[in-house]
């Protein structure tokens, strides 16, 4: 740990010998970059030159930039390797670590022509960030429990079970104003306190790391990279609320993170973190792990229980609330990862150090999972109160090849659209909710002039049809109804009676449904229809798809000037609609035969076909 | 007669691979029940493990399950039923995963998954004449930062393009 701390380069407790430290991103992303390959030559080449002893090779959590990886950083020289490949590990270890010169043409560069840069911190994607969810990840071999305990791993715990009675750490957690971090935004203090103040003896935790939301992997990401602080947490919470047993549901689209979970688990409890006489107390807490099996629905408090409980995961009427009656009808409480990550350094640092970071109403930081449209993909964590504006384009880069930033897409499939008149949103659980979004768990999808706003919200409401439960006639048919509703309109098909009709409708199945997914389902058209009414009126009164996206509204046709006459979109159009002009070489589409297949657009390699 | 609920039973009406590959699978399967103490909680962790065991639900794997856990078969199929992880049919030797989660979708994975339909002959949910590919869709894999994502087996293909399709399938054949 010579170098590396999250409380800076350079402040972790010294390992003698050790000269330089070499970090791999191991997280689920750059492992499917290539990750396994480079980490292997690097352990192949520092054996080869008899580095092993100098150099520690640690494959770590999610680094953050996805679009970048396999990335290497060199510590304590700071700098950091982008798109590493096998070669590209050799020419570390021969150039930089044998050679000492930095390897410039590896670093990171803005543009073609711009200044290489060497460490993180000269990049806005990473030096605005706040992370103290992230803290740890990409920064400790995820699977090591005494990297962990290095970087004040465990240290709330003790504290906690050595200083402050269980009442101290409840108040601790209410004062520092912690919001959940699942999407709904509830204060954490008052669902632990509702837990305590349960009857016992029999009270239960569950973790819910089910992260259905497409688009989201904020807790994958901590998942894989710093599962220790979870299960700390969860223990914190245990003492503090009475419980005995925990839960941790994890979907089973994250084998790694649940191989990387069990092994936390068994460390922990080795190590007297975890089962009976905690720390040497009299304190007895077990966790047992969970794993999912594909349903959306599941990451809602009611289905969750039914199937932490073996049972089809259907939601059911709240109240009684799962404090008041949840597994085996004994109190429950179930938080999402990043709410119980941001617990181990709020009993460490103080709930007034929370406090002074995010807004009043918001404080602390928020994970977001940047994707879509924009450059920097990844992971980023700022502090709430962050603008759209500096989200997207200062932190992200912006939207990329020249397009025009249209809408932000937060919330998930319970979410809504932000468009560009509301960059200057400061992101928070409350001035999201005014513009007809949520903050949801994170995902954070940027769309640009490329994407059709009605397509957005039926991709979301086919979502929500696959996933509904069938319980309940309005999510079960309304969802289905406003989804035909929506093929209509994409098509063409709808007249001056739909969209007042799916407006009622998207009402009717918000208030009626039993849970979550059916009341949150009609977000992604409302917000559509708030923000984009004018594509919707494209689409039903003149016919016409302004992104050029809903098929069956597009119409393809040949650019006189720039078609050679090659004849290759007559050949791949396969209802032979595309014919000679009378007389000529070029070519032209007879349009009543064409069925808007996009081939002939696919195909031309003079770029003639347009699409309008 | 062997007795109902017993491996010996179980093998003795299945008749499809050989007797000791047939026992050991029941093993596993049993070891899996016994690792949760028959418990009906533990019904969802138990069917993951005879999906790996036996590459599918095969029905007599249910019933030796729903025997174990003392449940009544149809609380076991209700249950396989509701999840779309669980398949009670066999799937080619290589399930190809196409993600249309929101950033695989905003990036094309429609077309990345019209190509792989294309190159298959098949539709999604369906499993190729020669028992090698089961195509399906995920609805989002985590991995929205490379999106859009094609998973493969254990493999994960990343920023995949419907160029990009034939010649990656090429690799597995």
């Amino acid at each position: 740990m010579a170098f590396r701390h999250p409380g800076g380069v350079g402040s972790g407790p010294l390992r003698d010998g050790t000269e330089r430290e070499l970090l791999v991103c191991a997280g689920g992303s750059c492992i499917s970059s290539g990750e396994p390959a480079v980490f292997e030559t690097l352990a192949a080449l520092l054996a080869r030159h008899g580095l092993s002893e100098k150099v520690k090779l640690v494959g770590t959590g999610c680094m953050g930039s996805c679009a970048l990886g396999p990335i290497v950083r060199v510590l304590p020289d700071d700098v950091m390797y982008v798109r590493v490949r096998p070669e590209g590990a050799e020419r570390i270890v021969a150039e930089h670590l044998v050679g000492g010169r930095v390897v410039e043409d590896m670093l990171y560069r803005d543009s073609d022509d711009a200044e290489p840069v060497r460490s993180p911190s000269e990049m806005p994607f990473f030096n605005r960030q706040q992370k103290i969810v992230l803290g740890n990840c990409g920064l400790i071999d995820a699977e090591s429990i005494d990297e962990y305990v290095a970087c004040d791993g465990y240290e709330a715990l003790a504290t906690a079970l050595s200083e402050h009675a269980p009442e101290a750490v409840l108040e601790m957690v209410a004062a520092s104003g912690l919001r959940g971090r699942g999407g709904a935004g509830f204060p954490a203090g008052r669902k632990w306190r509702m837990l305590a103040d349960a009857p016992g003896p029999d009270k239960y935790i569950i973790c819910n790391a089910d992260e259905g939301d497409p688009g989201a992997f904020m807790d994958r990401s901590v998942l894989e990279g710093d599962p220790y602080s979870i299960v700390e947490a969860m223990t914190i919470a245990a003492y503090a609320t009475g419980a005995r047993k925990g839960y941790v549901y994890v979907r089973a689209e994250y084998p790694l993170a649940i191989r990387r979970l069990q092994i936390a688990l068994d460390e922990a409890r080795r190590a007297g973190f975890l089962g009976r006489r905690i720390l040497g107390t009299d304190m007895t807490f077990g966790i047992e792990l969970r794993v999912g099996a594909g349903a959306f629905v599941c990451g809602e408090e009611t289905a969750l229980m039914a199937s932490v409980m073996g049972q089809r995961g259907m939601p059911k009427p709240r109240p009684p609330y799962p404090t008041q009656s949840g597994i085996h009808g004994a109190p429950t409480m179930i938080n999402n990862v990043e709410t119980y990550a941001n617990i181990p350094p709020i009993i460490r640092n103080g709930p007034d150090w929370f406090r002074s970071i995010g807004t009043e109403g918001s404080p602390g930081t928020k994970v977001f999972a940047l994707a879509g449209r924009i450059r920097h993909t990844g992971l980023v964590e700022v502090p709430m109160g962050t603008t759209l504006r500096e989200l997207i384009f200062d932190i992200g880069g912006g939207v990329p090849d020249g397009h025009e930033f249209k809408a932000a897409q937060t919330g998930g499939p319970s979410g809504g659209c932000i468009p560009a008149q509301y960059l200057d949103i400061k992101l928070d659980f409350d001035s999201l909710q005014e513009v007809g979004s949520i903050m949801g768990s994170g995902g954070l999808v940027a769309m640009d002039d490329q994407s059709c706003m009605v397509d957005v919200a039926r991709f979301f409401m086919d979502f929500c049809v696959e996933e509904s439960c069938g319980k309940c006639p309005p999510c079960r048919v309304g969802t289905r109804q406003m989804c035909l509703m929506l093929d209509q309109i994409a098509a063409g098909e709808a007249d001056a009676d739909t969209i007042p009709k799916l407006e009622s409708l998207a009402d009717t199945v918000a208030s009626a449904s039993l849970c979550g997914l059916g009341m949150t389902a009609p977000n992604p058209i409302l917000s559509t229809l708030r923000h984009f009414r004018d594509e919707y009126e494209a689409h039903v009164t003149e016919r016409r798809c302004p992104a050029l996206v809903c098929r069956r509204l597009i119409r393809y046709e040949i650019d006189y000037e720039k078609c050679r006459g090659c004849g290759l979109c007559a050949r791949k159009c396969p209802t032979e609609t595309i014919f000679r002009i009378g007389g000529e070489k070029k070519f032209r589409i007879e349009q009543s035969g064409c069925i808007q297949c996009g081939n002939c657009f696919e195909v031309c390699p003079f770029d003639a076909v347009v699409k309008k | 007669m062997p007795k109902p609920g017993t491996i010996e039973s179980a093998i003795s009406r299945s008749g499809l691979f050989t007797e000791p590959q047939e026992r050991f699978k029941f093993q596993q399967l049993e070891a899996a029940c016994q690792y949760f103490d028959d418990s009906e909680e533990a019904l969802i962790q138990i069917l993951h493990r005879a999906q790996e065991v036996f590459g599918y639900l095969r029905d007599d794997a249910v019933r030796f399950i729903a025997r174990q856990l003392r449940l009544p078969l149809s609380r076991v199929y209700g249950v396989l039923s509701f999840y779309s992880f669980f398949s009670t049919v066999p799937k080619g030797r290589y399930t190809i995963m196409v993600c249309m989660g929101t950033a695989c979708y905003v990036r094309g994975a429609d077309k990345v998954l019209e190509q792989f339909e294309k190159e298959l002959g098949i539709g999604v949910g369906q499993t190729t004449s020669d028992g090698m590919f089961t195509l399906q869709t995920a609805r989002c894999i985590g991995a929205c930062g490379l999106a859009p994502v094609a998973v493969i087996g254990d493999d994960v293909h990343s920023q995949i393009e419907p160029d990009d399709v034939a010649g990656v399938l090429k690799a597995y054949r």
